[in-house]
């Protein structure tokens, strides 16, 4: 099945197996080019996992997947890496006791010639990166010595750096405190408006998606759930077919959001 | 130049130690013998015969050593990953003394049989290790290590089997190869050497990039345009051969791919665009020191160099171990 132009990841029966747990069981959806779309569900859903057979992180899923068009399976790992980029989820196992510039320069790998030479854009691309994502001042600090705030940023300047125009982000504001998760969100939106960045973040916060916009997957169990625009969210029978959950409902004088608070589990 | 003024003093430190090591020694050699002096003078023999290439056997075999180390560690994510530790050596050693306990080596100077069985076994090693990592979903530090001493205890006991079986004079020579030794005469076993370390080195170089994403974790360097699988299979088995013929002709000296990556980490930082050259030459000048240390410390007695350098590595490594983590993906 070809796609329509503006269609810049399709995806037919995309399923992923651990062992005996059906972690995806046969999606679809489409994105559009621009788009900014979100994976919403409770832990364990199949959220990161969906997010990682897109990027071939997870091999041996089943189903179709086209980017551009173009079947994954026919792209290299570093074609892929020039049109997609990922952000891990923040937390776990992410200090490396490599300097922020380093770090952000090997955003550029899928550029990068034989013996690692670099490639004439790279410098630019680096500099722009970083200037984007606020992180100049630590340039020269090593990971390990960065607070999980400026470490999102420094990942969100490596992803920039990639110049990919599809961003794959697993809870981007996840563990940050408000001030960084204001700035992270603030960086991405203008990614987003500035640049036109498709973005696909997958989060198990019903506000954070809602106040991102954009369309909603919502995932259980690894079949969908629901999916519809971000502003139809806030309907107590959709989100407890989600979550499983029951919530109340905020009105929020500043932005006109129907926001939700969590009520317990349901009987 | 001032970028790359560490690798100029890398350069002329190793050098400058491979010169100068065949200098001390039982009898001090000093330059103007050596250059002034007619070949058939003894001092010119020793230092052109027998330290000279001793030296150059001790370079090849710490450099090529130290970069298989420290590409261990960036594949392992791990700072105590290495040859010698994940159990590589010993499964080179069961290979070499099964080449020896069949008389594989007594035709071509101990190369094809000897060096092909001590390949086997080191490629045996870390596809055992490797696959009970993958086995275990999430396998901890620990768990990999741990998986690497059980393969070296199977297979030192494989190794005590072997020699229980053969001769005394078999036995004496696996024994005194076990101790890692360097001791021979002429370029024959650097010349032989070289060939297989410079290519490891020069594969290693051509994925300096590949070594710094797999070093931040397997998912980002997926993400970033890595073909994950490939490059660790093609790392694993190019590596693991490498140790092997460094293992079959100098036996398993241990612990030189453990300290020199993590010292130059400590100097150059952990980009391996750096890192491989400054491990390279360091590497190679750590062990030409070491040999001459262990040849000279106990004159006449020359003691084999792998017990000197294990002596180094067992503090180094517990070290390591307990030294409180500064960062979690090179520490512990």
């Amino acid at each position: 099945m070809i796609p329509d132009g503006n269609t810049v990841i399709e995806a037919r029966g995309l399923a992923k197996r651990f062992g005996d747990v059906q972690a995806v069981a046969g999606i679809d959806f489409d994105v559009r080019e621009g788009e900014l779309f979100g994976f919403l569900g409770p832990n364990g859903a199949g959220k990161s996992t969906l997010l990682k057979c897109l990027m071939r992180i997870h091999t041996g899923w089943t189903g179709r997947a086209y980017l551009h068009g173009r079947d994954l399976h026919r792209c290299s790992q570093r074609e892929l890496a020039r049109s997609v980029a990922y952000v891990p989820q923040p937390g776990g196992d992410q200090s490396f006791p490599y300097t922020v510039r380093e770090f952000v320069r090997m955003g550029r790998y899928a550029y990068s010639g034989p013996f690692g030479t670099a490639h004439p854009g790279d410098q630019a691309a680096i500099d722009a990166a970083m200037r984007r994502a606020d992180v100049q001042e630590f340039a020269d600090r090593t990971l390990d010595t960065l607070s999980g705030g400026e470490r999102q940023k420094v990942f969100i300047a490596a992803v920039l750096a990639q110049g990919s125009d599809i961003l794959l982000l697993d809870e981007p504001t996840a563990f940050l405190d408000y001030r960084h998760q204001a700035e992270v969100a603030e960086v991405l939106h203008s990614i987003n408006q500035d640049s036109g960045a498709t973005i696909l973040s997958v989060t198990h916060d019903v506000n954070a998606a809602m106040l991102t916009g954009g369309h909603v997957l919502a995932l259980r169990d690894g079949e969908v759930a629901w999916r519809g625009p971000t502003g139809d969210l806030a309907c107590e029978k959709t989100l407890g077919c989600i979550f499983g959950a029951s919530f109340r409902f905020l009105d929020d004088p500043v932005t006109g959001l129907r926001l939700v608070a969590p009520q317990g589990a349901m009987r | 130049m001032r970028r790359y003024g560490w690798l100029v003093l890398f350069l002329l430190g190793s050098v400058g130690v491979v010169l100068f090591a065949p200098l001390i020694g039982g009898q001090t050699i000093s330059i103007d013998s050596v250059l002034a002096a007619r070949p058939d003078d003894p001092a010119a023999v020793i230092f052109w015969d027998i330290r000279l290439p001793r030296a150059c056997l001790a370079w090849v075999a710490g450099a090529g050593l130290a970069a298989a180390g420290m590409a261990f560690q960036a594949m392992f994510r791990n700072a105590l990953a290495t040859p010698f530790t994940l159990g590589v050596s010993s499964g080179a050693s069961l290979g070499a003394a099964v080449g020896v306990r069949l008389g594989l080596g007594a035709t071509l100077l101990g190369f094809s049989g000897v060096t092909a069985g001590a390949m086997g076994g080191a490629l045996l090693a870390i596809a055992i290790v490797y696959g009970l990592t993958r086995l275990k979903r999430n396998c901890t530090t620990g768990a990999m290590l741990l998986a690497g001493v059980a393969v070296n205890f199977f297979f030192s006991s494989l190794i005590l089997l072997i020699q229980y079986t053969a001769d005394f004079y078999d036995t004496f020579r696996i024994l005194r190869w076990l101790m890692g030794g360097l001791q021979m005469v002429g370029f024959d076993a650097p010349l032989r050497v070289l060939p297989f370390v410079s290519a490891g080195a020069i594969l290693l170089a051509a994925v300096v990039g590949e070594l710094n994403l797999l070093t931040v974790g397997e998912e980002l360097a997926a993400s970033r345009g890595v073909a994950v699988a490939r490059i660790k299979t093609l790392l694993f088995l190019s590596v693991s051969a490498m140790v092997g013929v460094i293992v079959s002709i100098c036996g398993p000296v241990g612990f030189v791919g453990l300290m020199c990556p993590h010292i130059c980490r400590l100097i150059v930082g952990a980009d391996h665009r750096r890192l491989l050259p400054a491990t390279v030459l360091f590497g190679g000048a750590f062990l030409v020191t070491c040999d001459t240390v262990a040849r000279t410390a106990f004159a006449p007695t020359e003691l084999p160099v792998g017990i000197f350098t294990s002596f180094l590595g067992g503090p180094f490594f517990l070290w390591l171990l307990l030294k409180p983590p500064r960062n979690t993906a090179l520490a512990t």
